[in-house]
């Protein structure tokens, strides 16, 4: 009895065996146990793994591992040793599985798979903060400096739409001005998230035949603070206040731009007898529901005026005086919700209007209006004209999103705009308003790890065009090798006419663009490369015809292409401090639109562009000094002119010298390192264009068409310098200021 | 009747007494080779080991917090590892370690854990892991002020954030001393954490 116990005690069954995957390779690590009792072993490097128990009779094997699923198995233990090999399935896991890239950088604070971070926006030598003039910086986009907007691949920059926190943004730009590039209205850090997809986006988003700027806001801010912005151009006040329970928050903003001051030390080439002044306020308020989502509301409210002289083209003395006042508000409210059953929810809601009221007029030498005859020189009374323009967005869009097996995704929604725009010319009143709805679908269908697809559809329909569409996107992303992927993306994009075409004539339809991309990337946390080819049709352009002298009306015979080869490179790690990436661009494209008589290379494309962008931070001195380089192949130019039989012909064409341009910025955080320091200092300086290089963006021609008296468009003054301190109160943002430079 | 009861109760508690030494018994194996571990391998079996002496007892949160000392080593150690994964198992340990008993020293292992995948990109994970890392520190110190290693860990921190910041050996110093003088006065537990002191007394040294 005593020997059958103490048998019964010391006799050990041996239970070995492999672990594999499903594929055959053998699992290191891997934990294999006996349920419920301490024996148990780990798999070597091999997959073999070798225990010994005292258990007996029926029991259950598991083996767990990191990243894939847990296997059990029951097993009857009698005095055998017992040989097991088990298989284990990999999980599909966000973090590891594939995703697609092709046509989208992403750039945001946690996001895997950011090219640039929010801070990268900021301190990007050149931008001076702004979101547009940073991204220009990447592959794709132009170096276009007499417009506002994103020039993607051969698309003009209308065809570039932004949308806050998925809803479209009507008027992203501050007030435009002839042959000036106007800032955009949203500051970087309004934003924890930005993607720039320069083709082949998600069927979510229609209406841009290039290219999509998605922002999203920020959500609670850390801490209650106040804030100050001190600078010859610019003062501004604000304060985000966090709730107690650090469930909402809310905050209010006040910006004043006055370049009166600086345009006084820094002589410019208008005369501007009414110096641009900015009065901007926000307000903001954030709450985080009980599951975990977010309500978010974000109001600005914008006044602007301007007013300068430039010489006239058609004339030796007399000059164009132009002045500009402009309103804007923008209303965005949006709730992410999650829902039971893996259901989430985005509901958003915008309201927008903007004003614009224009002034032109010639003048004589002693700056008095002048007025010409309206038949015999009408090409000089057209430049007299008042002009006010007015555009309303109210709008509505749903998504609902539905995690199936694994991580796969189902997204679907719809959409509601209802666009209001009106132009007040001189006398003579033009509107009309448009009720634009789309619904949509796409899913993110992981087949394994390695292998993802996005299949989308999006209908559209439009009243004032009268018109539906179907819009098919699809994009695959394929694994080859650790961080190493290849995706391609093929879509059709469609877009309404301008509204100065619509408020002219309503008898045209969309313009429609095809992608076909493809891209290979190469991504650690610290190195990133990126190449990308691609390939877009362009069918159904707006095209102008001429009816008579001043007035045109449009129709839909444009078409072109473009196609192209970008590569982008970043690294971290080489050198020690230093951060820099470099973009370049190869553009070919062709296009028949507007006043084009023929398939012409735009005035907006080069054949080649490049950036090189550097960041170092000297943690001695709490200095960072950042320096951008941009460089782009002289772009086209063209004087249309009108024949006898009532066509456009090309005049006279050139192409503009090289591009190059230098900017440099820096920034000196003194604050940091100081533990009790109740105020955040950081003093920022800036130069745009530091060597002076003589930019020549286009010309403009005389009524005359004379190739001799053309005048080189340029920029306003050949640098652009900024100081300015920013202070803040309150939040100890010295930690942030040491991780964002480690 | 009584003596029935009496004897029986007394097999109850030499059987309870047996499956302790059972377990103090296995612990104490396991300590040694978590002890005596090298490569990450080593670390590795001590984390699924200890895991499994959890899983079996379903009552004691040490073999849970062992386990996720083993792996939060191997997330030190090994450079090329996945730290998110590596720290998403040792928070689940955590959560286990935490149903049973809610104490200072998982604590300063979920700031380990948090620390680690700070580390994989700082500049952009200070906001998320940076702040909880800090949070967790501050969790434990309010349930044991006297804990020496949640001051050690602190300090370390400190020690390797550049000097211009506010970190270095000047700042780390007096936290380095604070974690030595409490390692002294600290009353270790049969089984429980004591890990720590020889590597505050180096660093205090590294400070002078």
């Amino acid at each position: 009895m005593i020997f059958g116990v103490c048998f019964k005690l010391t006799a050990q069954t041996i239970i070995s065996g492999k672990i594999k995957d499903t594929k055959g390779h053998p699992i290191a690590g891997a934990s294999v146990s006996l349920k419920n009792t301490y024996d148990g072993a780990t798999s070597d490097s091999i997959g073999n793994y070798h225990f010994s128990t005292t258990e007996k009779g029926d029991q259950v094997i598991a083996v767990t591992n990191v990243g894939y699923n847990s296997v059990e198995q029951k097993i009857n233990i009698a005095a055998e040793p017992i040989k097991l090999d088990l298989a284990m399935k990999e999980q599909l896991n966000e973090l590891k599985a594939v995703t697609i890239t092709a046509g989208s950088f992403a750039a945001g604070d946690n996001k895997r798979g950011a090219v640039l971070s929010s801070i990268d926006v900021a301190t990007t030598a050149g931008s001076n903060a702004d979101i547009t003039a940073a991204l220009k910086t990447l592959p794709g986009a132009q170096q276009v400096g007499e417009q506002e907007g994103l020039f993607v691949r051969g698309g003009a920059g209308y065809e570039a739409k932004q949308y806050i926190d998925g809803t479209l943004v009507n008027n992203p730009y501050n007030a435009s001005v002839p042959d000036l590039a106007s800032r955009g209205r949203f500051s970087p850090f309004l934003f924890k998230g930005t993607v720039f997809s320069t083709g082949g986006y998600s069927a979510l988003y229609g209406q841009a035949l290039s290219a999509v700027v998605l922002l999203e806001s920020i959500d609670l801010p850390e801490k209650s603070e106040i804030d100050a912005t001190i600078s010859p151009l610019v003062v501004g006040v604000g304060t985000q206040q966090l709730a107690k329970d650090k469930k909402s928050s809310f905050g209010v903003t006040y910006n004043y731009t006055n370049v009166g001051l600086y345009f006084d030390l820094v002589k410019q080439v208008p005369d501007y007898f009414k110096v641009p002044q900015f009065h901007s306020g926000d307000a903001n308020f954030r709450i985080k529901t009980k599951s975990g989502g977010m309500i978010k509301y974000y109001t600005t409210f914008g006044y602007s005026q301007l007013g300068l002289r430039r010489p006239d083209v058609d004339s030796l003395y007399y000059k164009d005086a132009f002045a500009l006042n402009n309103h804007n508000w923008y209303n965005n409210l949006s709730w992410k919700e999650y829902l039971p059953n893996g259901w989430k929810m985005n509901l958003g809601a915008g309201y927008s209007t903007n004003k614009d009221n224009l002034m032109q007029q010639v003048q004589n030498s002693n700056n008095q209006p002048l007025q010409f005859n309206d038949t015999t020189a009408w090409w000089m009374q057209v430049k007299n004209f008042g002009l006010v323009n007015r555009q309303d967005l109210s709008q509505v869009k749903a998504v609902f999103e539905k995690k199936l097996g694994g991580i796969s995704y189902l997204r679907f929604g719809g959409e509601y705009q209802y666009s209001y725009n009106s132009t007040l010319y001189n006398d003579t009143l033009h509107k009309f308003s448009d009720n634009y709805s789309a619904l949509f679908a796409e899913s993110d269908v992981y087949i394994t790890n390695d292998l993802a697809a996005k299949l989308g559809l999006r209908f559209e329909n439009s009243s004032i065009l009268g018109k539906v569409d179907l819009a098919p996107r699809v994009s695959l992303a394929y694994k080859t090798g650790k961080d190493a992927q290849i995706s391609a993306a093929y879509g059709i994009f469609y877009q309404k006419p301008e509204n100065t075409q619509l408020m002219y004539t309503t008898n045209l339809g969309y313009t429609k663009a095809t992608h076909y991309i493809i891209n290979y990337q190469k991504m650690t946390r610290e190195r990133t490369l990126r190449i990308e080819a691609y390939y877009k049709k362009y069918d159904d352009l707006v095209e102008t015809i001429p009816v008579s002298y001043n007035y045109y009306s449009y129709n839909n015979n444009g078409n072109g292409y473009a196609k192209g080869v970008e590569l982008f490179w970043r690294d971290k790690k080489t050198f020690k401090d230093f951060d820099y990436w470099i973009s370049y661009s190869y553009l070919d494209t062709k296009r028949q639109f507007l006043n084009y008589p023929q398939q012409l290379m735009p005035t907006f494309a080069a054949t080649h562009t490049a950036s090189i962008v550097t960041k170092r931070f000297f943690t001695d001195i709490k200095t960072g000094v950042n320096l951008t380089y941009s460089f782009a192949t002289g772009r086209p130019y063209y004087d249309f002119l009108i024949n006898n039989t009532g066509k456009y012909f090309i005049g006279d064409q050139g192409k503009t010298k090289d591009f190059n341009s230098l900017g440099f910025s820096a920034e000196y955080v003194p604050s940091i390192g100081k533990k009790n320091a109740k105020t955040f200092i950081v003093l920022f300086a800036s130069v745009n264009n530091v060597l002076g290089y003589n930019a020549v963006y286009g010309y403009n021609y005389p009524y005359s068409g004379n190739p001799m008296l053309k005048q080189e468009i340029n920029p306003p003054a050949k640098r652009f310098y900024f100081i300015g301190c920013f202070l803040s109160w309150g939040v100890d943002r010295t930690q942030d200021a040491i991780n964002n430079n480690l | 009747m009584k003596k029935v009861l009496l004897a029986f109760g007394l097999l109850i508690a030499v059987a309870a007494n047996a499956q302790s030494d059972k377990y103090v018994a296995v612990m104490q194996k396991n300590l040694a080779l978590l002890d005596s571990a090298k490569t990450s391998q080593d670390f590795q079996s001590a984390a699924n080991a200890f895991e499994r002496i959890g899983d079996a007892e379903k009552t004691q949160w040490l073999p849970y917090y062992y386990s996720g000392l083993a792996l939060s080593t191997i997330g030190w150690m090994d450079k090329n590892l996945d730290k998110d994964a590596n720290s998403t198992r040792i928070n689940a340990l955590c959560d286990k370690a935490e149903a049973i008993e809610k104490n200072a020293e998982i604590y300063a292992l979920r700031n380990m854990s948090a620390t680690q995948q700070m580390l994989v990109d700082p500049q952009s994970r200070w906001q998320t892991y940076g702040q909880q890392a800090a949070a967790f520190l501050k969790e434990g110190m309010t349930m044991d002020p006297n804990n020496p290693r949640l001051y050690y860990l602190q300090a370390q921190n400190i020690f390797g954030t550049p000097e211009a910041f506010g970190g270095g050996k000047k700042n780390a110093k007096p936290l380095f001393e604070k974690s030595v003088a409490l390692f002294k006065t600290f009353q270790v537990k049969p089984l429980y954490p004591n890990w720590g002191q020889k590597s505050a007394e180096d660093m205090l040294a590294k400070c002078q």
